[in-house]
């Protein structure tokens, strides 16, 4: 048994024993946006010239209603992922790097929910 | 001293994107990083819109005549293509995670076949909105 810490053993250039934990979940919500990605495209498509009626109809509709949530979260999920990495690799202020970190993990858990419950309270009568 | 200091300053730097011949692997992966952070764009307007949808008319109102002008159009024709690049070359991802198209050969290939596709796919989707589902 060792005694170092996990941030030692990562300071130590050892492994924190999580290393694919992103990469998987990156994998993960990818394979998931490819279909609601299509469905995304098909929904607007159907949906162009519609009023607020017509388009809180079809969100109240279950099937509508899922895949829509399912494509956010999975969605603000795979974008935190990805916005991630692009900060790691551009960004070499170690500060700048944190805040951008933070403020982008609030954001996209933030504006997620905020769909999700947008979504929710159409789908529970507007 | 002072020698080593000269010779050290002196040492080649390693090659970088004004250096590398542009090849199509190099763009697509340039590419897919650049659509990443436009569908994070593009997300923020798909939020918006859901919210204004719960929220009420007048707010639906504004965020319709947005996406309905011509700077709305233009954002949503690059988010849709965005998407349609982002997602073709996530499946070429996909097809390299599982150690399949890695030769030169394909790779190149794959690459010039999912800008075609993006392209196609994208006048596909603008075609019928435009045309099947009504004349705005």
């Amino acid at each position: 048994m060792s005694l170092r810490t996990p941030l030692g053993r990562v300071r130590g250039l050892g492994s924190a024993k999580n290393g694919t934990a992103h990469w998987w979940m990156q994998r993960l919500t990818a394979i998931a946006l490819v279909p609601l990605g299509i469905w995304l495209m098909a929904s607007v498509v159907a949906l162009v010239g519609a009023d607020r009626t017509a388009v809180v109809a079809w969100l109240g509709r279950p099937v509508p209603a899922i895949l829509m949530i399912l494509l956010l979260t999975a969605g603000y999920y795979h974008l935190k992922l990805g916005l991630q990495v692009v900060i790691e690799d551009y960004i070499h202020s170690e500060s700048l790097k944190l805040i951008l970190q933070v403020l982008i993990n609030f954001a996209c858990v933030g504006l997620g929910f905020a769909c999700v419950f947008a979504v929710l309270k159409i789908a529970f009568g507007g | 001293m002072a020698h080593t200091d000269s010779t050290t300053r002196q040492r080649p730097t390693s090659p970088h994107l004004g250096i590398y011949r542009w090849t199509i692997t190099m763009a697509t992966s340039i590419i897919h990083r650049l659509t990443g952070v436009a569908l994070g764009v593009g997300t923020l307007l798909l939020t918006w819109w859901l919210l204004a949808a719960a929220t009420g008319p007048d707010q639906f109102y504004i965020v319709q005549n947005f996406i309905y002008g011509w700077f709305g159009r233009l954002i949503l024709f690059g988010f849709t293509w965005a998407l349609c690049y982002h997602l073709l070359n996530g499946v070429r991802h996909l097809a390299w995670d599982t150690g399949w198209g890695f030769e030169l050969k394909t790779a190149t290939a794959t690459g010039w076949i999912v800008v075609v596709l993006s392209v196609l796919l994208t006048l596909v989707v603008w075609v019928l909105g435009y045309h099947v589902f009504g004349e705005l």
